[in-house]
């Protein structure tokens, strides 16, 4: 049995350190599949989810730039935040989705009671749109810091409707974006009959 | 402060002379049900923790109206994305004097799939994507996902036009 307890081991230990888990998300989007294979990279993405009511997500997957990136976005709407506050945004799950004005309240909760809070989503239409200013406050961060741009995600839920979608699509391309990634499910693909 | 008790200092004289002959061996099954236990769940979130992502480059927004490429009608093939997860599409363009004929198509490789793949021969045929507004994000990324499978390489995501959507009610399907 021993052989077989070593090998169980040293399995349990390679999966314990591959091993990433997934951050918390703020939201429940169900991704539709794709036969795509090209995985999303770990590092310098900037997520834009989108759930079945409309809301609008954002997170930073760089932790670095995050702190900095509060810093900003607070100066920018005359909105500051505590040492804490930037503390919990950095440690934060993966995204967020309530406006600037909100969020000093959604960050001073603990991580617990962060997760009952129906958040509303980030205002992006054309009088309020603070979507955009995260994106462009965040891609420029993180081109300084990294050197390069940042991939921009966008996760749809499968049941979400194609006008926010292309809203979001559309705001990018106003400010020179446009590459983006569709985040998906994999799928088999199947073989085009020719 | 805390001290260690000496346990079974006083028990035995003899006892640690008789354990020392005692077996060995323990029972190690809990240790190794344990073990397989942490192996499946570390296995099976690894496998499924990563996404994957769908590329698509949307164009550069044209400065002014003479940048905007034109297609010829015989090179255009559209695909309407209509609401209840129903799709559409017809051959050329769609203009005041000229209504080209709407079919309908199914998402299943049956459907849209054989369109696009008899029209291969055509090498600059353009796949026009026009997700009308009740239609949901499942169905734009299953057809950006036929071109994937199709290998349709000239495809562009437009908006749905009003002659579009009535071409939809007036055809009646």
């Amino acid at each position: 049995m021993t052989p077989m307890v070593d090998l169980a081991f040293l399995l349990v230990t390679f999966f314990m350190l591959t091993t990433k888990f997934a951050p918390e998300e703020a939201v429940v989007v169900d991704t539709p599949s794709s036969t795509s294979e090209i995985r999303l990279p770990d590092s310098h993405v900037l997520t834009v989810a989108i759930d079945k009511d409309k809301r609008i997500f954002f997170g930073v997957s760089d932790d670095e730039i995050k702190e900095e990136l509060l810093k900003q976005m607070g100066a920018k709407y005359g909105i500051s935040f505590t040492a804490a506050q930037s503390k919990a945004f950095r440690g934060a799950g993966a995204s967020f989705g309530t406006p600037i004005e909100k969020l000093p309240a959604l960050l001073s909760l603990d991580p617990e009671q962060r997760k009952e809070v129906n958040q509303d989503g980030i205002p992006a239409d054309s009088l309020n749109n603070q979507l955009i200013e995260w994106v462009i406050a965040a891609r420029s961060l993180s081109q300084k810091q990294f050197n390069t741009a940042p991939y921009i995600a966008i996760k749809g839920d499968g049941q979400a409707d194609v006008p926010t979608v292309k809203k979001v699509i559309k705001l990018m391309q106003e400010k020179n974006i446009n590459r983006f990634n569709l985040i998906t499910d994999l799928e088999t693909k199947p073989v085009a009959g020719k | 402060m805390a001290e260690i008790p000496q346990s079974g200092g006083g028990g035995g004289k003899g006892g640690k002379k008789r354990a020392k002959k005692m077996s060995t061996k323990i029972d190690m099954t809990p240790m190794v049900d344990l073990a397989f236990l942490l192996l499946t769940f570390f296995m099976l979130t690894t496998t499924f923790s990563k996404p994957t992502v769908m590329e698509i480059n949307m164009p550069v927004k044209p400065k002014n109206e003479e940048e905007k490429s034109e297609i010829k009608a015989s090179n255009a093939f559209t695909v309407l994305l209509s609401a209840d997860n129903k799709i559409f599409y017809y051959d050329g363009l769609l203009s005041g004097d000229v209504k080209p004929e709407l079919k309908e198509s199914s998402y299943g490789a049956d459907g849209i799939r054989k369109e696009l793949l008899s029209r291969h021969t055509n090498p600059n045929l353009v796949v026009l994507i026009k997700p009308a507004d009740d239609s949901n994000y499942k169905n734009m990324v299953d057809i950006l996902d036929e071109m994937n499978i199709t290998d349709q390489k000239k495809y562009a995501l437009v908006d749905i036009s009003k002659a579009d959507t009535e071409l939809i009610k007036s055809s009646g399907l």
